[in-house]
């Protein structure tokens, strides 16, 4: 048998920390960072005697989540108790939901090679993110800092649908994706807002039973899990192939080796004991309330890749690529609505903004100049005051320093020359210092013409318009 | 007469009149505090230097309760002051903030003269699970006081505080007080806020007042009574005065008499003297009629299935690492957690931790658990099906009088009997409160039970009242601090 | 139900709690006597019964999304056993 022989199935349970300014059980905020401890109450500090209180919009979150998903929402929830202790859970329980979650049986559409792909979500619930562990090298011990305690969360738990490590990754950028146009996630995947538990299993083709799965934990990474995947499915396909059994754990990744270890702990055999907390209400979802969710979710990247198709005849492979993103999009969407030119704006966000967010290794949150800035750029290539190779240093500098277009050329001298008089002085110029171009061009070599072209430029430092030279410099040679 | 020896609507008329001060009542109390509590060992930690303090400031214009004293179960959170549960784990706890009726009854100017002992993490009913000291009965020094609010019964008896707060999750309040010739108010479950009360059983516990007579017991719920956003299980409900129901007046009243709580396990003398009571009620012109709850033992079971189960999860937070006891015995991790809950911990407790995990434990939740909550329903709706033709129902509040200390203990089983006929009240979350009815042969006080519809606490005060009214029980009996 | 030591140690375990070994057989008695008694419960009919979730009868007890920073932070680490940079100090966890 052979690696073609196995079918890999994924499942995934993405935790995703919900956007709202407060806790899930208390008034503190969810804000990232801060002073150890600083974000903190009696409440997610689990002092005797607190009591939660559950944020309103928490809920409202979820459902929004859970019907941008295609999900069926609970009319009653509730919320229960997962007992274990760990020192990141200050109430050695974790507030969560365990048989009737918010929301079930949804689904979110990928696109694959093989087309358009249903995976299937079993469920949605609400519940609290632990706290954080710092493991200082030069202390002997671990310290407890309890301002991610109580930050609310959903885990988005998904079918066993997924066949690949890549539809596993499309499917979470998919998610993201979602979270973020319906803004309930920032989805900051590096401050650990989005993460995921990676369930895999391989069987071999043609079979109906699941393999047995194994499970890794708290992925972060979109590259990690791909390759965690990948190295796992091999890994158990071996296993199989030597005549093994798969055994039912949990395991970690590790980053550096690229591979998977067992964390067997047979001692800790884990019973949650859930059950339902007392110190809660029960939840009830009227229609009305579902419907006014329904009414205020957003335009989803389905309806806004066919909109861009249609309003701006942008071609569909551009449309998929900036709906990707709602960040990107919303820029892509708000510059336009400056400079009125969709095709630039696209090539810009498809070229040279994708690759510097590349180099720079950032999120397309993480741009800092806005829709307007990149707008006025737009319109100051297209009123020939800069000309592209101007226009990518503008770009530059808008990562680095943001600021109005305008005001980075004036402040640079990088406005373009398009004064015929010096535009003419250049263009003598260069052809004097160049004869053997002017024989070259006569002989039908037209190179010659680009590079007297480069010439002009680089004596203007790029600042000369690029059509007034060429228009010149044919003129001339052709005297 | 000693200013210690009166009821707080007394002190109250007396702070009116300007015949006395806040001051000399707590000199009064700090005086008795010093005779007394040695035999009584009815405080964990005492704060009169802070009261005489506060009493020398206080502004009775706000408040009528300005300048009274009260003491608090060591089991509600008090912003700088030890917060222990008489346990081990919180011997040095402060807690950061004030429960909610620590608030309360600030805003009204009460005055703390300190915490009360109590069956560590409220677990027990004779207080002797303390893990600071064995508090005694002011009946006979020999006896319990009652539990788990038992520092709360005895302090009030001996006149070491005019009333307290205690805390009732199967019978708390009331049984301690029935012991102690005092009355205990157990409010509807969500009247009162647990904000800041050291959970026990969440879906059971419940703060409430002991007092030496009911007016004083109406007066504390007005004041630790009403909604508070703090509390999803508080009740937003309008306010009521509860003093408009001390009215002798029990004409129009329905009792209903569940005989299983008169029958096997109830103590002789009890028995008569309740049913004693109980004629006094017709003859004071209430419609009395036997009845039956015929799932009284199965509450019990179902009690401690669910208290025990919600006890293991709320007392996962002691945990040795962010306040607490903490192990010195320890390698790792593992070791803080095991070791600290283990020294820190008393043996009831953990014998209910064990308990409550393995009733939740996979494989036993539905048959335990699960089945336990479905009984709690069948156990609601009995009661409702009484409340159709019943005002209030009366029981004996303990099946017997406060017995030898050191002669229960050993035997849990034989214990949690003692909570058969309150516990019933937690489950379905009704009002009930302990009143004296008189005394057994050896001249110990026993208590006699109504209990109410949820949110009927204007009933049961008004035929509390009325009865006590007749019967005069102050009058009559005091503890004698028999040796 | 029939209590077995070993399930004491697991329970124990669960629970965070140590039992000696000379203590295993009295918790395991003690256990298995309230098992029995508790075992009533089974007497009632529950069938078309649903269990009790909350106590009252509130439901949707929400708070608003809205920012009350609690007032005595220094207070929250006054009772650690053990505490450095603001944090609780616990033994070292190997992740």
């Amino acid at each position: 048998m052979s690696r073609e022989d196995y079918e890999v199935v994924i499942g995934l349970e993405v935790h995703s920390e919900l956007s709202t300014k407060t806790k899930i059980f208390c008034s503190c905020p969810t804000e990232f960072g801060g002073e150890p401890n600083s974000h903190c109450c009696p409440i997610c500090m689990a002092m005797p005697g607190a009591l939660p209180v559950l944020n309103k919009k928490v809920v409202e979150y979820a459902i929004k989540a859970g019907l941008a998903t295609n999900c069926k929402i609970a009319n009653i929830s509730k919320n229960d108790r997962k007992n274990y202790f760990y020192p990141d859970l200050p109430k050695s329980y974790q507030i969560s939901q365990y048989d009737i979650p918010l929301c079930t049986d949804g689904y979110v559409e990928i696109e694959t090679e093989n087309g358009t792909k249903r995976i299937g979500l079993t469920r949605i619930h609400i519940e609290e993110d632990a706290g954080k562990l710092n493991h200082d090298e030069y202390s002997r011990g671990s310290l407890v800092d309890l301002n991610r305690a109580g930050v609310p969360l959903i885990e988005i738990v998904s079918e066993p649908d997924l066949r690949s490590a890549e539809e596993a990754d499309i499917y979470l950028k998919k998610l993201k994706s979602i979270l973020e146009y319906i803004e309930v996630s920032d989805c900051k995947m590096q401050e650990g807002s989005l993460r995921a538990d990676v369930n895999v299993s391989v069987r071999k083709k043609g079979t109906k039973e699941f393999g047995t799965r194994t499970e890794m934990k708290n992925m972060n990474s979109f590259r990690s899990i791909t390759r965690a995947i990948e190295y796992e499915a091999e890994r158990q396909i071996e296993v199989l192939e030597q005549g093994g059994k798969i055994e039912q754990e949990t395991l970690r990744w590790d980053e550096v080796s690229g591979k998977t270890f067992s964390m067997r702990d047979k001692e800790d055999a884990q019973d949650y004991r859930y059950f339902p907390d007392p110190d809660l209400a029960i939840i009830k979802i009227s229609d009305e309330m579902i419907e006014k969710i329904k009414s205020e979710l957003p335009e989803m990247p389905e309806n806004r890749r066919e909109r861009y198709i249609k309003e701006f005849n942008l071609p569909e492979y551009d449309s998929n690529i900036l709906t990707s993103s709602k960040y990107i999009s919303d820029l892509f969407e708000n510059a336009v609505k400056i400079c009125n030119n969709p095709k630039a704006v696209s090539n810009w966000i498809m070229t040279d903004i994708t690759r510097i967010l590349n180099e720079k290794e950032q999120e397309p949150n993480e741009i800092p100049f806005s829709a307007e800035q990149l707008g006025e750029l737009v319109i100051l290539i297209d009123k020939g005051t800069i000309s592209s190779a101007i226009a990518k240093k503008v770009l530059e500098e808008l990562f680095e320093n943001p600021r109005n277009p305008e005001e980075i050329i004036k402040e640079k001298g990088w406005i373009q020359i398009s004064d015929e008089g010096a535009i003419k002085e250049v263009v003598l110029k260069i052809l004097e210092a160049n004869p053997q171009s002017i024989v070259d061009f006569k002989a039908g070599k037209d190179r010659a013409l680009g590079f007297l072209v480069g010439q002009a430029m680089k004596e203007t430092k790029g600042k000369a318009n690029p059509q007034m030279l060429n228009k010149m410099f044919l003129e001339e040679l052709n005297k | 007469m000693e200013l210690y020896e009166l009821t707080v609507h007394e002190l109250m008329d007396k702070l009116d009149r300007k015949e006395i001060t806040s001051e000399e009542i707590i000199k009064s109390y700090s005086k008795r505090i010093e005779e007394k509590e040695k035999d009584i060992q009815a405080f964990v930690t005492t704060t009169i230097d802070t009261a005489m303090e506060k009493a020398k400031n206080i502004n009775r214009e706000n408040s009528k309760l300005a300048g009274i004293p009260i003491g608090i179960k060591d089991n509600i959170c008090t912003k700088g002051v030890k917060t222990t549960c008489s346990s081990k784990m919180l011997e040095n706890f402060i807690a950061p903030y004030n429960a909610t009726v620590i608030e309360k009854i600030e805003n009204e100017g009460l005055i703390s003269l300190g915490k009360l002992n109590m069956d560590e993490f409220a677990m027990g009913a004779s207080t002797e699970y303390s893990a600071f000291k064995t508090t005694k009965n002011p009946w006979n020094l020999q006896t319990v006081p009652g539990g788990s609010s038992g520092g709360s019964a005895a302090a009030v008896a001996a006149n070491l505080v005019p009333w307290a707060l205690g805390s009732d999750t199967g019978g708390s309040i009331r049984q301690p007080a029935a012991l102690c010739g005092v009355v205990g108010l157990k409010p509807t479950y969500g009247m009162v806020s647990r904000y800041g009360l050291v959970a026990f059983a969440s879906s059971l516990d419940q703060i409430g007042p002991i007092t030496k007579d009911v007016e004083d017991a109406a007066i504390l719920l007005n004041a630790i009574s009403g909604h508070d956003e703090k509390d999803s299980t508080s009740v937003n409900l309008p306010k009521k005065d509860y003093t408009q129901n001390l009215v002798k007046d029990v004409s129009k009243l329905k009792i209903g008499v569940p005989k299983e709580f008169f029958g096997e396990g109830i103590n002789e003398e009890v028995k008569t003297s309740v049913e004693k009571a109980i004629e006094q009620y017709r003859k004071l012109g209430a419609t009395v009629e036997e009845c039956s709850l015929n799932i009284a033992n199965e509450a019990l079971a179902v009690y401690y299935i669910i208290a025990c189960a919600e006890a293991s999860s709320n007392l996962g937070r002691f945990d040795g690492i962010r306040y607490g006891y903490r192990t010195k015995n320890f390698n790792n991790l593992k070791d803080i957690y095991k070791n600290s809950r283990s020294e820190g911990f008393g043996a009831e407790v953990k014998r209910r931790i064990i308990l409550g995990t393995y009733v939740l434990s996979s494989g036993y939740y539905d048959a335990y658990y699960k089945k336990a909550q479905k009984v709690r329903t069948v156990i609601k709706q009995e009661f409702e099906k009484l409340f159709e033709k019943y005002d209030v129902l009366i029981t004996p509040t303990s099946p017997t009088v406060a017995y030898e200390i050191g002669t229960k203990s050993n035997n849990p089983l034989e214990m949690y009997l003692a909570d058969l006929c309150t516990v019933s009240v937690n489950i379905a979350g009704l009002p009930g409160i302990s009143i004296p009815c008189g005394v057994d042969s050896q001249g110990m006080p026993i208590g006699l039970q109504l209990i109410g519809k949820p949110f009927g606490e204007e009933t049961i005060i008004q035929a509390a009242y009325t009865y006590e009214q007749e019967i005069k029980f102050r009058e009559k009996y005091k503890p004698e601090f028999k040796m | 139900m029939q209590v077995e030591k070993e399930e004491i140690l697991h329970i124990a375990n669960l629970a965070c709690l140590n039992i000696k070994d000379e203590e295993i057989e009295e918790y395991r008695k003690n256990l298995q006597d309230i098992l029995n008694w508790v075992d009533i419960v089974n007497r009632v009919d529950t069938s078309n019964i649903n269990e009790t979730i909350c106590s009252t009868n509130n439901i949707n007890i929400f708070r608003k999304d809205e920012i009350e920073e609690f007032q005595d932070k220094e207070l929250l680490l006054q009772n650690a056993p053990e505490k450095q940079n603001n944090m609780f100090n616990i033994p070292k966890v190997i992740q």
